[in-house]
């Protein structure tokens, strides 16, 4: 896995690649909860993720539940085919919001 | 350079004492797919599984799998390939002093250092997926045979295994349940990119979930072969397993007499 944070004023874009699996989720959590710390929105973007196993799964799940519980946004980015089929397999698709752009996520940030 | 086979089974002959139970087996089971074991009683196929797992040892042959020959390995080795196994036994083989929830967790504990809330996650991500999250607290002797064969597959796939190993998923089950658990061993396959090897003679199964199908009989291996060659196969064993027709009954008396009365120990 190969992750690059970019950080706005209001929210952070975490750019993720490559493969995720039990060896790099805890790195990932890392990033997500260490940015969704410092009270900013968070957007991932998904691209060009090759796999993702359920303990990077686990990981999104509980960034988003952080995310919520401090009023923040959590959002997926442009999320590749591999890493669909596995939120598609655990019925996660339904429950992150899911993005096609940067701009569409930072429309629907609250000012 | 990588296989394009996650296992490769060459020349295999298993013995119990002096009863030879597998006989020249040679199957590859590819990268990414569902190769369905099916036979009779006592066509060796629950053997074939035991020794793909390691816990029988062949007399004769090789088993490579993921790069590695299973059959002259450390047990160092095979304990590092065996975190990259998930195996659904047929009874469920639940630890009965622990809690569905610690059951399925137990690999990640013993194999892993992920945090409590990650293991919480994908504890409950699998239950989920097997529909048993509502059971999670439940002991094992409170579970149904269905359910304890669904817990018996969370656990199996808890670390999300390269391949996955699964013991007559469909039995005892009703049509409903078993038509579940088959498609989630497709989605399995195709989400999470497992080898699956399902044993079974469960047929409607067999042919739901299979992209290949071996079939053994009294030892041997019959045929490999896709779901439309062995269903146009003109083999009278494979067409008798299909068709539910009894063997004959033809009895060599030589052999027969020599079944009975020979000493245990020879």
């Amino acid at each position: 896995m190969k992750s690059n944070l970019r950080s706005e004023i209001s929210y952070d874009v975490l750019d993720l690649s490559g493969e995720i699996d039990l060896h790099h989720s805890p790195e990932l959590r890392k990033k997500i909860l260490g940015s969704l710390k410092n009270k900013k929105s968070l957007l991932i973007n998904m691209e060009d993720v090759s796999y993702i196993d359920s303990s990077g799964i686990a990981s999104l799940v509980e960034g988003f539940q952080t995310a919520k519980e401090n009023k923040l946004s959590f959002g997926l980015l442009r999320i590749s085919e591999p890493a669909m089929q596995v939120l598609t397999l655990t019925r996660l698709d339904k429950v992150f919001t899911l993005y096609d752009s940067i701009d569409q996520f930072q429309s629907q940030l609250q000012p | 350079m990588e296989t394009a086979n996650a296992i490769e089974i060459r020349d295999l002959d298993v013995d119990y004492g002096s009863r030879r139970i597998l006989s020249d087996i040679n199957i590859d089971i590819r990268q990414g797919e569902i190769m369905v074991i099916m036979g009779g009683s006592g066509s060796g196929k629950s053997t074939l599984l035991r020794c793909i797992l390691g816990l029988k040892k062949p007399s004769a042959g090789h088993i490579n799998m993921l790069g590695t020959d299973i059959c002259h390995t450390s047990n160092k080795k095979l304990y590092a390939l065996r975190e990259q196994m998930g195996v659904a036994f047929q009874g469920g083989a639940l630890f009965t002093s622990m809690t569905v929830a610690e059951n399925i967790q137990l690999p990640l504990r013993e194999h892993t250092n992920l945090d409590e809330n990650t293991i919480q996650i994908m504890t409950r991500i699998k239950l989920d997926m097997v529909n048993m999250l509502p059971h999670e607290n439940l002991m094992p002797s409170e579970l149904s045979g269905g359910m304890k064969k669904r817990a018996a597959l969370a656990r199996a796939i808890i670390m999300d295994p390269k391949l996955l190993f699964f013991d007559e998923p469909s039995a005892g089950l009703d049509p409903i349940t078993s038509a579940e658990l088959d498609e989630l061993i497709v989605m399995l396959k195709e989400s999470m990119k497992m080898t699956i090897v399902v044993v079974t003679h469960e047929l409607e199964s067999v042919f739901a979930i299979a992209d290949r199908i071996a079939i053994l009989g009294e030892g041997r291996l019959v045929q490999v072969g896709t779901p439309e060659e062995i269903k146009s196969s003109t083999d009278e064993r494979v067409t008798g397993l299909l068709n539910r027709i009894p063997r004959e009954n033809n009895v060599d008396k030589d052999v027969h007499i020599e079944r009975l009365t020979r000493d245990k120990e020879q």
